[in-house]
């Protein structure tokens, strides 16, 4: 049943080497193997979004991946997001407009909202909502966090907060 | 006491941590030696179990060990009733592995313990296992009539029933100008938080010590029965909380996995792991708002309420867990609500059927009451032509009619009574926010969609059950930390407790620190379950701090040689003249002499309820061909006496709303004639996302703070969701008058009222 295989992948800037199963996710190598639990799994089927990290700039479902085909991506998680003790803009707009309250659908909207802000710098809000219609979130009814994506896209582009 | 914190809208200490995915969840733990577990569950709702073979899973390389109920051997514990325990249920509690038999689809049968999770549910699918398939009950007219038996020995499958009631209902109806009839249906959904359950657990029979980690909610309720199940001392126990996401009411009940995992434990003897994955999460933890309510209103010829009765019929599901009769008998007691209703009567059924046991969900009851009693409120203003909103400041009590002593509603609970408030004045200020005198009775068609608003008026009961503690310390890094024995299921409970510390000690929040939950950190605690946290740890914490100030003082008396009476505590300091002692300077003090400076403290609120109380309205817009709702806006009005920090007040009733929108148009646990559960997985249990989004205006009302805290709080955490169904179906029914449909079941679905339109002609 064992059908290993090594792989190299770059994660948050730093690069590993990993010996996984054939069958291991993308998430629970991440998690179990590179300790980085920032990514949670909701659902392990690809429809609540806890689990999106960044891979090559865009956002995926890192359950609906195996870890070998991440084999040589560059991947960011939730643990890239900040510089150090410094929050990014996104997640400090996702903290001022009071976006999360458990946080376990966080890590999953702001990798998600990070990839789809390097697409659109200046979007509407129905477009904001539009791209995180694929991210379930139980605590906030989301309003919060579509108020923060676009506070977080102002204050990329330098402009006033709305 | 300085006023920098509380009332502010103040950024979450749990942010930082959340925000840059260093958050500790339960499967974020990891401890050396850890196993795996998995568990194998029924893939039938009721079949008698005739064999079980576990050897082949046992052999697979990895797999540590295997075992199911035979494998047992002493008796095995019962799960507990902790509340609503009414008599009959005894005969329906459940075993947390099936013996013989598995009543509903998702029931623990059989326990792998595997040194990776791949491993473990490699092994689920080698367990051989021969039913004899039962038929099953999966509608509560089947369970009332008896013809299949859930429980044989119990003889019947009617849990328990009762009737309450107060004045007198035949005379009321007897004599009334108008009568109407209806029978409402409230859909089996649940809290689905984003994140599943999970626990660790460390036996070592040696010590003996039992550390269970991910748990929440009532840890020390919890810790009892758990102790008494395993036969050792409470000290013995310990459960740990960790990060949590989300509660809303089902996490953090005992459930069969709060033994088995243990039971894994202690049989290898390691520290185990079990994480539910979201398909067994969705028929392993509770259900909830499965009713049927018939419900009848007497009332004179212009709209006075004389009386209601009615029939309340609980689908429990499977097993009475530990939530006992909360749904249904909380659905009876709120089916009056707000309203004057001098006579009201109520025949509560708690029936068993073949489905995962119902627990609390968020409004547990209120949500499936105030939809009925809504709905038929307008169906009356219809019958008699009054305006919806008039015919509710009729009835609605008034300031003079407050408090009110609602008898005895729910059995044994004699002093139920509705504390003071002004009940017309939220409803006028949500009419005026929805500038409802503006809206036409009648709005024409437009886009091919029918409009309309519709209006619900609410009360929700908060913060009762056992006192809570606090401790704070000042240490002498000058942190100051509460402990307490709430439990934190991601609202906020950290902040709102550090608010109100930092301000009665008058510091800066950035030095409070607070731990929650556990059972290791205080005494005894209360838990976290009906909007409590902030009534009854916020309290906790106020009288703690005083009692540390006091503390401060009478450490800086010492230091000083003098009398106590001569010092006073200000600025985070004790003073005498302009000599200052802060804080962290007393607690070294205190330190260097083998001391803490340090305060306990109890709030106790004597079960003396205040009820938050408002009112909801909804704006939708129904498309006539395909029979799609949407709602365009939303207006809510809550009275909570006091908002501790604004913003996470405004998240709670935005996110009750949005949960609300999903029970009313989505979450459904939909199960066929055979028991098997259609909607296993998120592809088909649908919960709302951005594309169900309305314009949402949530307005907290600080103008009636509760008398039983000094600080005015009461409960906020439940009002946004609990008349939901309630505003939409008034709206959708509203809208859809002219086409001859009135909203009855929920939920809502464009299926359903394509067909009611095309069966209307349409």
């Amino acid at each position: 049943m064992t059908n290993r295989h090594a792989i190299s992948l770059k994660v948050n800037g730093t690069s590993y080497s990993c010996d996984v199963d054939a069958r291991m996710s993308l998430a629970d190598c991440l998690r179990e193997q590179l300790d980085l639990t920032g990514t949670h799994l909701g659902c392990e089927h690809g429809v609540c979004g806890a689990c999106t990290v960044i891979a090559d700039g865009a956002a995926i479902r890192s359950c609906l991946i195996f870890a070998v085909q991440a084999h040589k991506m560059d991947i960011t998680t939730v643990e890239g997001l900040a510089e150090g003790e410094n929050l990014s803009p996104l997640q400090e707009a996702f903290r001022d407009n009071h976006a999360l309250q458990c946080g376990f659908c966080t890590p999953g909207m702001l990798t998600t909202a990070e990839a789809f802000l390097g697409e659109n710098p200046t979007p509407t809000r129905a477009e904001v909502e539009s791209a995180i219609s694929g991210n379930i979130c139980r605590c906030t009814g989301y309003v919060s966090i579509v108020d923060a994506i676009m506070d977080a896209a102002a204050r990329r582009s330098g402009g006033v907060s709305i | 006491m300085s006023r920098r914190y509380i009332g502010k809208s103040v950024s979450r200490l749990e942010d930082q941590r959340l925000l840059t995915g260093e958050g500790i969840y339960i499967d974020d733990v990891k401890l050396p030696g850890m196993a795996i577990m998995a568990v194998l569950r029924s893939p039938h709702a009721h079949a008698l179990i005739k064999t079980i073979n576990l050897d082949t899973a046992r052999a697979i390389e990895g797999v540590i060990d295997v075992f199911c109920a035979a494998d047992m051997e002493n008796d095995l514990p019962t799960i507990p009733l902790r509340l609503a325990p009414f008599d009959g249920f005894e005969r329906f509690l459940q075993c947390p592995i099936a013996v013989n038999k598995v009543r509903y689809v998702g029931e623990p049968i059989a326990v792998v313990i595997a040194e990776d999770r791949y491993v473990a549910e490699d092994a689920l699918e080698l367990i051989e296992i021969e039913f004899d398939p039962l038929s099953a009950v999966t509608t509560v007219d089947q369970a009332f009539d008896g013809q299949i038996l859930i429980h044989e020995a119990a003889g019947e499958n009617m849990g328990t029933r009762y009737t309450v009631s107060r004045g007198n209902t035949k005379e009321a109806f007897d004599g009334a100008a108008y009568t109407r009839h209806e029978r409402f249906i409230t859909n089996r959904h649940g809290a689905v938080p984003m994140e599943t359950r999970g626990l660790i657990a460390e036996f070592d029979i040696s010590k003996p010590l039992l550390r269970l980690h991910g748990a929440t909610k009532v840890n020390f309720f919890n810790r009892r029965h758990l102790a008494e199940a395993f036969d050792m001392p409470e000290s013995s126990v310990e459960l740990i909380e960790t990060d949590v996401g989300g509660g809303f009411g089902a996490r953090g009940e005992l459930y069969p996995e709060d033994y088995l995992v243990p039971l894994a434990s202690r049989r290898t003897e390691r520290p185990v792991k079990w994480i539910e994955d979201r398909r067994e999460n969705l028929t392993a933890t509770n259900h909830s708002r499965d009713i049927i309510c018939d419900l009848e209103i007497a009332a004179t010829a212009t709209g006075e309420i004389l009386g209601m009765r009615g029939t309340v019929r609980g689908d429990m599901g499977a097993y009475v867990r530990t939530n006992g009769g909360v749904v249904p008998s909380k659905a009876a007691q709120f089916l009056p609500g707000p309203y004057r209703v001098p006579s009201f009567s109520c025949d509560v059924q708690f029936l068993i059927t073949n489905k995962t046991p119902v627990g609390t969900f968020r409004g547990p009851g209120r949500f499936e009451a105030n939809f009925c009693r809504e709905r038929l409120l307008d169906l009356m203003a219809d019958d008699l032509d009054l305006d919806p909103a008039e015919l509710r400041r009729r009835n609605l009590m008034t300031p003079a009619d407050l408090p009110y002593k609602i008898g005895e509603l729910v059995p044994g609970d004699t002093e139920a009574t509705l504390d003071k408030g002004d009940y017309p004045a939220a409803l006028d200020r949500l009419l005026k926010e929805c500038r409802y005198t503006d809206w036409p009775t009648n709005v024409p068609d437009s886009d091919g969609r029918a409009r309309a608003l519709g209006i619900a008026c609410f009360i929700e009961s908060s913060a009762a059950g056992p006192p809570e503690s606090a401790n704070i310390t000042a240490t002498s890094d000058g942190t100051v930390t509460i402990r307490t024995g709430a439990s934190s299921v991601g609202q906020g409970t950290e902040t709102g407790l550090a608010q109100i510390c930092a301000d009665y000690l008058d510091i800066d929040i950035a030095r409070v620190q607070v731990l929650h939950g556990s059972t290791t950190l205080v005494k005894t605690g209360g838990g976290t379950f009906h909007s409590r946290n902030t009534v009854m740890a916020g309290n906790a914490t106020r009288i703690a701090a005083d009692l540390l100030k006091d503390h401060a003082v009478g450490i800086a008396a010492l230091r000083w040689n003098c009398d106590p009476e001569n010092l006073r505590y200000s600025d985070g300091a004790v003073y005498r003249y302009n000599e200052r002692l802060s804080l962290q300077e007393l607690a070294s003090f205190s330190e260097h002499r083998g001391e803490t400076l340090a305060a306990d403290a109890i709030f106790d609120n004597e079960k003396r309820i205040s009820y938050s109380y408002g009112a909801h309205a909804a704006q939708v817009a129904v498309d006539i061909e395909t029979g799609v709702v949407e709602v365009e806006r939303y207006w809510l009005t809550e009275e909570i006496g006091r908002a501790l920090n604004p913003a996470l007040v405004q998240g709670q009733a935005v996110g009750g709303v949005v949960q609300g929108l999903g029970g009313t148009f989505l979450d459904h646990f939909i199960y066929d004639t055979d028991g098997q559960l259609l909607t296993g997985s998120f592809a088909d249990y649908l919960l709302p996302t951005t594309s169900e989004l309305p314009e949402i205006t949530a307005i907290a009302l600080e103008d009636s703070p509760s008398e039983f805290n000094p600080m005015g709080f009461k409960g906020a955490g439940e009002g946004g969701i609990v008349a939901v169904a309630a505003a939409v179906s008034n709206a959708v029914s509203r809208a859809l008058r002219p086409h001859g449909i009135s909203i009855k079941e929920l939920p809502i679905t464009p299926d359903r009222l394509r067909n009611a339109l095309r069966d209307n002609g349409n």
